[in-house]
C-alpha cells in the first residue's frame, strides 16, 4: 500500500561531465546562500525588543490590588481547589483593626505560595477566582539555581502599590470575561 | 664611519614604517575577518550574528582576543615541549611573511620623495610567496605531531598531504601566468595589467584552478578536513588552548587575506582600475581599489565556506590529482600556444 506520493525510484545513472565538475551545482548553491544574505531576518533581540504576546499567553502569576492599593485576595482557597497540579497553598488570617488599607476584605492570605515547578500554567486559578485577584501575566518566570527558589511567596506574586509597579492585566482580563460569557451563552 | 654615512637612513625609516603599516593592516584585517566571518555566516543563515560588543558587535575581535589571552594555557603531559610551543609561532610567522612582496599601489610622493608602496620588490615575488606558503605546512605538521594525540596527527597528515597535492596544481596555474607576462615579479605583473586589461580575461581556467587551490592551501571549507570537528575533534590544533590556539586560527585568517591579495594582484589587476588616468589621485585610489578587491575575495571565501559541505578525503585527492593537475597542464599548453601565435 502506498502511504505517500513522496517516494522516488532510485536511479543509478552515471553523472554527466557537467554534473561531475560540480560547477553548476556550486553556482546554484551559492545563489541560494546569496539570496539569504540579503533577506531580512526575523530575529527579535529578546531583552531589547519584545514581540507582543497573545492574550492567551499564560506566564508568571500576579496577585492584584484594588484601586486603593488593598490586596484583593480573601484566601477563599478556590484557586487551590481548582489547581490540577496542586501548586497553590495558602494560610488565611483575619484582618486586624487599622489594616483596612492593606486588605480589602475581613479575611486575607497571610501566606500565599505557588510552586512554579508544579504549576502547569493552565489558568484555572484565574477562572476560579471570585474576586479577580489572581491573573497569569505575559511575564516569563525567571530561572534559578535551586528548587527552593521556585516556590514563589507573596513577595514575588503581589504587585506593588505604586502606579508604576502595577501589573497591567487588562488584555488578559478581557479575554477571560469573553471566555466566561461564551461559556454561559453555550449553556 | 663611511659605512654609517653611506647607509640610506631615509630608505630604512621608510621601509620600517611601511613594514609596520602593512603588518598592522594585515593583523587588523585578519582580526576583523573573524567578525566578518560570523556576520556573513549569520546573514546566510537568517540570523543576526554578533551584536553585543559594541555597535553591531564591532568590538567582538577585541573581546575574543582578551578571552584567548586570559584562558588557561594547557599543555599535554606527553607533548614534545619545544615543537609544541614553536608550532603556532612558526605558522603565524610564515603567514605574516607572505605579505612582504604584495604591491599595494604605485609610487606615492610624500615630502617630495617617491615612496614605493611595496615592502620588497623581489624579482621572484610569486616564487617567494609559493615558497613561504609551502613552509606553512611545517607549522601544522609540528603542531599535530608534537601534541602526541592521534587526532592531531591525523589532522596534520591530512593537511600536509592536501597542501602538497594542491601546490602542484597551484604552481602549474601560476606558470601559465608567468609564461604570458614573462615575469615572476608581482610588481611587474601589476604594471602589465593597466585599466581593465586584467589577466583574468586571458586566464579564466587558470584563475579557477588557482582559486580552488588557494582554498585548499588556506585549509578553508570545502577543503577544511584537516580540522573537521566531526571526525578529528579539531585536527592539528585539538590539544592547543589559549593564545596558541588563537595563533593557529589567526594565522589562517592572515593566510586568507594574503591569498586574496595574491589573487587580486595576479589575476585582477592589483591596484589598477579602469576609468582614471594615472595622476596624483591614482596613487591614493590604487591601494583602496586593491583593498576593495581583497575584501571581495575574502567575502567569496566566506561565502563558499557557508555554502558548500566538506569534501571527503578521497574526493579531495581525486579532485587534486585527477582533475586540477591535468586541467592546469592543459591550461599551460593552451597558454603556450597562445603566446606562440599572438605575441609579436
Amino acid at each position: 500500500m502506498q502511504l505517500t506520493n513522496r517516494s522516488k525510484n532510485v536511479v543509478n545513472k552515471k553523472m554527466s561531465f557537467a554534473e561531475r565538475i560540480y560547477l553548476v551545482a556550486i553556482a546554484k548553491g551559492m545563489w541560494i546562500t546569496l539570496k539569504h544574505f540579503f533577506r531580512k531576518n526575523n530575529t527579535y533581540n529578546y531583552p531589547d525588543t519584545q514581540r507582543t504576546y497573545a492574550p492567551v499567553y499564560r506566564g508568571w502569576h500576579v496577585l492584584k490590588r484594588d484601586a486603593n492599593g488593598a490586596e484583593r485576595c480573601t484566601a477563599c482557597g478556590l484557586c487551590a481547589v481548582a489547581c490540577p497540579a496542586e501548586a497553590i497553598t495558602m494560610t488565611a488570617a483575619e484582618r486586624e483593626r487599622g489594616e483596612e488599607k492593606l486588605y480589602r476584605e475581613e479575611k486575607y492570605a497571610a501566606v500565599y505560595e505557588i510552586n512554579m515547578l508544579r504549576c502547569i500554567f493552565c489558568g484555572l486559578c484565574e477562572e476560579a477566582c471570585p474576586k479577580e485577584a489572581i491573573f497569569l501575566t505575559d511575564r516569563i518566570v525567571p530561572s534559578d539555581y535551586v528548587r527552593q527558589g521556585f516556590i514563589f511567596g507573596k513577595d514575588m506574586l503581589v504587585e506593588g502599590v505604586e502606579p508604576e509597579k502595577r501589573v497591567d492585566v487588562s488584555v488578559r482580563q478581557k479575554h477571560i470575561q469573553e471566555k466566561k460569557q461564551a461559556a454561559a451563552a453555550a449553556q | 664611519m663611511s659605512l654609517f654615512l653611506l647607509f640610506d637612513w631615509a630608505l630604512a625609516i621608510e621601509k620600517i614604517i611601511l613594514v609596520s603599516v602593512v603588518f598592522a593592516i594585515t593583523l587588523g584585517v585578519a582580526a576583523y575577518s573573524t567578525w566578518g566571518e560570523r556576520k556573513v555566516a549569520a546573514f546566510m543563515q537568517d540570523r543576526m550574528g554578533p551584536s553585543r560588543a559594541g555597535w553591531g558587535g564591532i568590538l567582538q575581535p577585541i573581546a575574543d582576543g582578551v578571552k584567548m589571552f586570559t584562558k588557561e594555557d594547557f599543555m599535554p603531559n606527553q607533548a614534545e615541549r619545544w615543537l609544541y610551543i614553536l608550532a603556532p609561532g612558526a605558522f603565524m610567522f610564515v603567514a605574516a611573511m607572505t605579505s612582504a612582496v604584495i604591491p599595494w599601489g604605485t609610487e606615492l610622493t610624500i615630502f617630495d620623495k617617491p615612496v614605493t608602496l611595496q615592502v620588497a620588490d623581489l624579482n621572484i615575488g610569486i616564487l617567494y610567496i609559493m615558497g613561504f606558503v609551502s613552509l606553512g605546512v611545517y607549522g601544522i605538521m609540528m603542531g599535530g605531531w608534537a601534541s602526541n594525540n592521534k587526532y592531531s596527527l591525523y589532522g596534520a597528515i591530512r593537511a600536509s598531504s592536501q597542501m602538497i597535492s594542491y601546490e602542484l596544481a597551484m604552481g602549474l596555474s601560476v606558470i601559465a601566468v608567468v609564461m604570458m607576462t614573462g615575469t615572476l615579479s608581482l610588481k611587474e605583473m601589476a604594471i602589465q595589467q593597466p585599466g581593465i586589461n586584467w589577466n583574468i580575461w586571458y586566464q579564466p581556467l587558470g584563475f579557477l584552478i588557482f582559486f580552488v587551490c588557494a582554498l585548499a592551501e588556506c585549509n578553508r571549507a570545502p577543503f577544511d578536513l584537516a580540522e573537521c570537528e566531526t571526525e578529528l575533534i579539531g585536527g592539528y590544533h585539538t590539544e592547543y588552548s589559549s593564545m596558541k590556539l588563537g595563533f593557529f586560527l589567526f594565522a589562517e585568517y592572515i593566510n586568507m587575506f594574503v591569498s586574496s591579495a595574491v589573487i587580486s594582484t595576479v589575476y585582477f589587476g592589483g591596484y589598477n582600475f579602469p576609468g582614471i588616468d594615472p595622476g596624483w589621485l591614482y596613487g591614493f585610489a590604487g591601494p583602496l581599489v586593491l583593498f576593495a578587491k581583497i575584501f571581495f575575495f575574502i567575502f567569496v571565501f566566506m561565502w563558499i565556506r557557508w555554502t558548500l559541505p566538506r569534501f571527503r578525503y578521497d574526493q579531495l585527492m581525486h579532485l587534486g590529482w585527477k582533475s586540477l593537475i591535468p586541467l592546469a597542464i592543459l591550461n599551460m599548453l593552451l597558454t603556450g600556444l597562445g603566446v606562440l601565435l599572438f605575441s609579436k
